[in-house]
């Protein structure tokens, strides 16, 4: 940057502010300026008259421009300065007389962020953009900051849909005499702060491949039981096994203790061996079980106690809600009509 | 009655990110502090009010698609809760307030139970 250049105030971010980092912080982080600036930046040259500068800015409906001498940056010219021209009452001066000349530059290979603080800092309207080797190369607004910003928003949007879009043609690019896609999770016990991240991760996953809103829904309220389950009731956590086939989602929960009593009464509404404090969390309302039974088309419940659990559930999927246009894959299914499209 | 309608009138503190509540209508409400009598109860895209204010809260909500979550008593999240909030698009609104108050005023104001 060149000399004159005020500091910027330096921006210290700590962890706890880094996690509350908004995706377009990050952007303005992660963009160049180069990405975001104006190109075809309009400038004068320092004996260019006032007079015709002002002409220049109503043709061009612009408020600002940088003043070069041959190719070299040597200030900005503002309505300001045209004000200021004005009740000289001299519009026949050269630029030079009243131009800028502190300059406050940016380089294309610096960060959004480092504009924006500028913006901020400075209260300038613009910004000339140079090169390594301090020449023009273009001019920054907010408004370019804005524009630039946006459009990687929408490029975030698409890739997410594009992902999508991959994601639910899995099953139909790959052939086999029955295709499925297993996710596994290891939920440790006792890790609260992490609770539902699987059935969050796998609610996501179903989106993408495809699923109805309302089955990933049902999925994820049954996987959040079976989640929450492992990490308040189990001595060593678990896993979590997710098939997902074209017609049908089968998700296995197993642990290794200390497995249920009686299951039936595990089972009856409202039961819950949960501890006081789990309680005050707001978990062991005795409902966890009966929400899967509600949520899902097959529960099977086993335990024995001192060795352990495992709880195995079933979507069936109507045809209309297949992942990809699988009917040779929806052969094997005695429960469900064979997917025809 | 839009979210930003419903900031306004039961003056609440928004903890999550700010945006265009104006554009954001809560189909229904749903109060409990049970977590899975809430995984059972809530509608997609209600509002919870709740006293509960760990980070599950928010698992809860996005698996739910719940629009907004209402923390009653001054009850207060942590700044990891809140970054994940933000994360999943949920908004968390804090009030000094009982849940029972809080409940009264969504009633008054046209919100009915999903």
């Amino acid at each position: 940057m060149d000399e004159g250049t005020p500091r910027p105030l330096e921006r210290v971010v700590t962890d706890r502010d880094a996690e509350s980092i908004t995706r377009v912080e990050e952007l303005a982080y992660d963009l160049r300026i180069a990405e975001v600036m104006s190109r075809d930046a309009k400038f004068v040259v320092t004996d260019m008259k006032m007079g015709d500068v002002l002409e220049l800015f109503r043709q061009l409906r612009i408020s600002g421009s940088p003043v070069l001498d041959g190719d070299k940056l040597v200030g900005i010219v503002s309505m300001e300065d045209l004000i200021r021209c004005l009740r000289d009452d001299e519009l026949d001066a050269p630029v030079s007389k009243y131009m800028t000349t502190t300059l406050i530059t940016v380089r294309s290979t610096d960060s959004v962020i480092e504009a924006l603080k500028l913006f901020v800092n400075t209260r300038v309207g613009r910004l000339p953009v140079v090169a390594e080797d301090g020449k023009l190369i273009g001019i920054l607004t907010k408004g370019d900051i804005t524009r630039g910003l946006l459009r990687a928003l929408q490029q975030d949007y698409q890739t997410e849909e594009i992902r999508k879009y991959r994601a639910s043609h899995l099953f139909e690019d790959i052939e086999s005499d029955r295709t499925s896609l297993i996710l596994r999770y290891n939920i440790k016990q006792g890790d609260f702060t992490r609770g539902g991240t699987a059935s969050s991760h796998i609610k996501r996953a179903l989106v993408r491949l495809g699923a109805s809103p309302l089955i990933a829904r049902r999925c994820g309220i049954a996987i959040y039981e079976a989640e929450m389950n492992l990490i308040i009731h189990t001595t060593n956590g678990g896993v979590i096994r997710v098939e997902i086939e074209p017609h049908q989602i089968t998700i296995d929960v197993t642990d290794t203790g200390p497995g249920i009593k009686d299951i039936d009464e595990a089972m009856r509404p409202g039961y819950s061996t949960a501890t006081e404090a789990i309680r005050e969390l707001g978990f062991g309302a005795g409902m966890g079980l009966v929400n899967i039974s509600r949520c899902v088309d097959q529960m099977k419940l086993e335990s024995v106690f001192g060795q352990g659990t495992r709880l195995r559930m079933r979507m069936f999927l109507k045809p209309e809600d297949t992942f990809g246009e699988g009917p040779t894959s929806g052969k094997d299914t005695a429960h469900e009509p064979a997917t025809n499209h | 009655m839009n979210l930003q309608q419903i900031i306004d009138a039961l003056n609440l503190t928004i903890l999550t990110e700010k945006k265009d509540f104006s554009l954001i209508e809560p189909a229904s409400g749903y109060t409990s502090d049970l977590l899975s009598c809430v995984m059972a109860g809530a509608a997609k895209q209600g509002i919870w009010v709740t006293l509960q204010s760990h980070g599950n809260i928010v698992a809860v909500a996005a698996l739910l698609d719940l629009c907004a979550i209402i923390i009653t008593e001054d009850a207060k999240p942590d700044a990891a809760t809140i970054s994940k909030a933000n994360e999943e698009g949920i908004i968390m609104l804090a009030t000094s307030e009982k849940s029972f108050s809080v409940c009264g005023q969504l009633w008054s104001l046209g919100l009915r139970g999903g």
